[in-house]
């Protein structure tokens, strides 16, 4: 099969103007530590060096919870809803007009290509905070009593996978039921948290309302532990998540989790070949495979395997690994370091427990941090590439012969965030999406995310949703 | 049993120096044992414990459960889950509607049993009997609106049909009231089970009877075995297990206090369970929705719509 050639198309970085060194966002100002002290951010595709950030120290989430206390006690949560959905319409728009630069910003600090983020998380930031702007006035059409009130202040932790987009997740339904929030963005990606603080500031948004504290698993610590917030939201790793489940176990904080997961894809042998193969890439090597609903066991039809394989390598033969500002750029770079090596590990165990590893020819570029995607067959559902999130653009490929069989794989993982599913016949996909055990299931898609539809786990994918009318009940004390 | 609706003779039939005149005829009293997959057995580590009435009284000797009775009892659960969940909505209702329905039938034997075991009077007793049942017939009116109220069409942007639905999360633990002996235990129990979860109930340990007596009205009624499970015995040495056993997936902490609770909730957290903590509960209150949504997943599902 010919290679297209293509000629760059790198998206200019000039759009960006990144300061040296950011201070803390909080009470409206950007400011230094108090006890923290300063880390670097860099480019995971070059290495390259591209601001300063403080990792903020218990004083400093402490001085950033007040001031969440005060704005919420004086201002926000006396504020009438329509005047608060106003300015979540203002940071809606604001997103929307910085769009490109947004875009930019967050494929050089995560990596991932821009045409995700430009087409996929940006977008969606966007459309996060307009929709639940229009709840802010609406609450007590929402199902949960005539007049539900705010819960107070939220600590919210996020990941590095969707910088901003977890942001729009946390921020825009916890704003729009009156709460005010204490955020903390992930080490490695804290450039969009604090070009939103900005956004913040061009809104009017009163001070105190948006906090953001940078840092690492200490700062976090600091903000979920610290006994003035109300509410916890969290996303991130299960290990994590069970973590803060059991340190707000004694107290009456109010948490939600959004955590890992082995989501399912399965092809059933009626399914429209070609639509599959594009939906089981989507699934695995959308944004690096670093997507906790990414379709990471593909469960194929036994009497469709070889064809579907054989698609599957043709087509993963086509997607282009590199610079991530560039436009025509399928497969960006592994966020960091640690992650890289906890992609090599599992994918050496893999080998060493007896699966076949498989990638297309692939030149990975010199520096940053590259993982080819990358395809093992023979696996069973004892291998740990089986079992364990690997959060990479790693696929493990198992096969089935009858929908019960498919079914019963599915849901053989303590996870369950979501699941896939692909065929042609519509009472079968009813009878699948019934049983399976996942939070969302998508049927001939996969990897669909809107704001009005709620997300969120089974098991130990965590509790809570995001997300439609149903987000708005991790923020209201119902 | 009906000599407990006098409440003065104290304890349970043929206890009373007047039961054993000759003339009198000696009542034949029950073993009180547990309630787990449809069968009631004794402990399998062959206890049990003394329950008396308020006055300190003897009433009767429970079963005193076993971790190895609690293990029994969640994978009764677990079996049942799958045919329970999978039951229509209307089945479920009917079936809960069925059990209020054999609770009235029985409402004098459970005036006086709830009497002997709270020290309450005959009207007070005849109230929270009347709750309970009544109670059932509200939750299981809620087992077909709850798709309905809890679900719903997203107006997603593209060309996508997308829905959200609640299902049951699964195997529910239930720390039941201890004060509370039956209207409490109806209130933690009935809003697990009507949206197709299963159910291990730890009784009231004080006060046990009127649950083990309840599960004889499930096992008669049309709830399959191991729908609902009821242990009896020590709160403190039963819930640890429940709390951390890997296939339980939500625990209602009602009936247990600090520190307990807490060390329950710290345990919940190692498969992530959904967990109800113990508040300061009027049962005689109309419950609202939050324990049923407690033990809800959404599941949201998405469709291309396309020619």
């Amino acid at each position: 099969m010919p290679k297209f050639e293509y000629a760059p198309a790198p998206e200019s970085r000039s759009i960006v103007s990144l300061r040296e060194s950011y201070g803390l966002f909080i009470n409206g100002e950007f400011g230094p530590s108090v006890d923290g002290r300063a880390f670097k951010t860099i480019s995971p595709a070059t290495e390259e060096v591209l601001a300063e950030v403080t990792e903020a120290g218990p004083a400093d989430v402490d001085r950033a919870v007040t001031a969440a206390r005060k704005a919420y006690e004086h201002t926000w949560s006396a504020m009438p809803g329509r005047e608060r959905a106003k300015y979540l319409f203002r940071i809606a728009r604001i997103v929307q007009e910085r769009g490109r630069e947004l875009a930019v910003l967050e494929s050089l600090d995560n990596g991932k290509p821009i045409r995700e983020s430009r087409d996929v998380d940006i977008p969606l930031v966007a459309a996060h905070f307009f929709y639940y702007a229009g709840w802010a006035d609406k609450l007590e059409y929402a199902g949960y009593g005539p007049a539900p009130r705010p819960l107070g202040v939220a600590g919210q932790v996020i990941p590095w996978n969707f910088p901003l987009l977890m942001l729009a997740w946390k921020i825009a339904p916890a704003l729009a039921c009156g709460n005010t929030v204490v955020l903390k963005p992930a080490e490695t990606t804290p450039l969009t948290a604090l070009a939103f603080a900005e956004i913040c500031q061009q809104a009017d948004l009163p001070p105190g309302v948006v906090n953001i504290v940078t840092g690492a698993g200490e700062t976090g610590r600091a903000l979920v532990e610290h006994p003035g917030i109300d509410k916890v939201a969290f996303t991130g790793s299960t290990e994590v998540g069970k973590q803060i489940a059991r340190a707000c176990a004694p107290t009456r904080k109010k948490v939600t989790l959004e955590l890992g997961g082995k989501a399912a894809n399965v092809v059933f042998e009626d399914a429209p070949v070609d639509q599959a193969v594009e939906g089981i890439v989507n699934g695995i090597f959308f944004n690096q495979g670093h997507v906790c609903c990414a379709g990471s066991r593909l469960l194929v039809q036994e009497s469709v395997y070889d064809e579907v394989l054989a698609s599957l390598r043709r087509r993963l033969a086509t997607l282009r690994l590199g610079d991530p500002l560039d436009k025509n750029t399928d497969v960006g770079a592994i966020n960091s370091a640690a992650q890289l090596a906890k992609i090599r590990e599992l994918s050496e165990v893999g080998e060493a427990e007896g699966a076949q590893r498989w990638s297309p020819p692939c030149e990975l570029p010199v520096k940053g941090f590259w993982f080819p995607p990358t395809i093992f067959t023979g696996v069973s559902q004892a291998h740990r590439i089986a079992r364990e999130e690997i959060f990479g653009p790693v696929l493990s490929v198992l096969t089935f012969r009858t929908p019960a069989e498919a079914v019963e794989k599915a849901n053989n993982t303590p996870y369950g965030l979501s699941a896939g599913v692909w065929t042609e016949k519509g009472s079968l996909i009813l009878w699948m999406a019934s049983r399976l055990r996942a939070g969302v299931v998508w049927a001939n898609t996969f990897n669909k995310f809107d704001p009005t539809s709620p997300f969120g786990g089974y098991k130990e994918s965590g509790y809570g949703r995001e997300g439609g009318r149903h987000g708005l009940e991790a923020y209201l004390d119902v | 049993m009906s000599d407990m609706a006098d409440s003065d003779r104290g304890g349970l039939g043929g206890s009373s120096p007047r039961a054993s005149t000759a003339s009198a005829r000696i009542a034949v009293r029950k073993t009180y044992k547990l309630y787990i997959g449809g069968a009631f057995p004794r402990s399998e580590s062959g206890r049990s414990y003394v329950v008396t009435d308020q006055k300190d009284r003897f009433l009767a000797n429970a079963a005193l459960a076993s971790r190895k009775d609690a293990r029994d009892a969640v994978t009764a659960a677990r079996k049942a889950f799958g045919g329970w969940s999978a039951a229509t909505a209307y089945n479920r209702g009917q079936v809960l509607y069925r059990v209020a329905e054999l609770l009235e039938g029985r409402r004098a034997q459970f005036v006086a049993e709830v009497r002997a075991a709270e020290g309450l009077g005959a009207r007070q007793g005849e109230a929270v009997v009347d709750a309970a049942i009544d109670r059932w017939v509200w939750y299981a009116g809620w087992a077909d609106k709850l798709a309905q109220v809890r679900g719903s069409a997203n107006p997603v942007a593209g060309p996508y049909f997308n829905f959200s639905l609640p299902e049951p999360t699964g195997v529910v633990a239930v720390i039941a009231p201890q004060a509370s002996s039956l209207l409490g235990f109806v209130s933690v129990v009935a809003p697990a089970v009507v949206s197709g979860n299963t159910v291990v109930a730890v009784a009231s340990e004080r006060s046990p009877l009127p649950a083990v007596s309840l599960s004889e009205v499930l096992a008669t009624s049309d709830v399959p075995g191991g729908v609902i499970n009821v242990l009896t015995g020590r709160t403190e040495e039963i819930a640890p297990w429940l709390a951390s056993h890997m296939d339980v997936n939500a625990i209602d902490l009602s009936g247990a206090t600090s520190p307990l609770a807490d060390d329950l909730a710290a345990a919940a957290a190692e498969n992530l369970k959904r967990v109800v903590k113990p508040g300061d509960e009027d049962w005689t209150l109309a419950p609202g929705l939050g324990r049923m949504l407690t033990y809800l997943e959404t599941k949201t599902v998405w469709h291309p719509a396309s020619n």
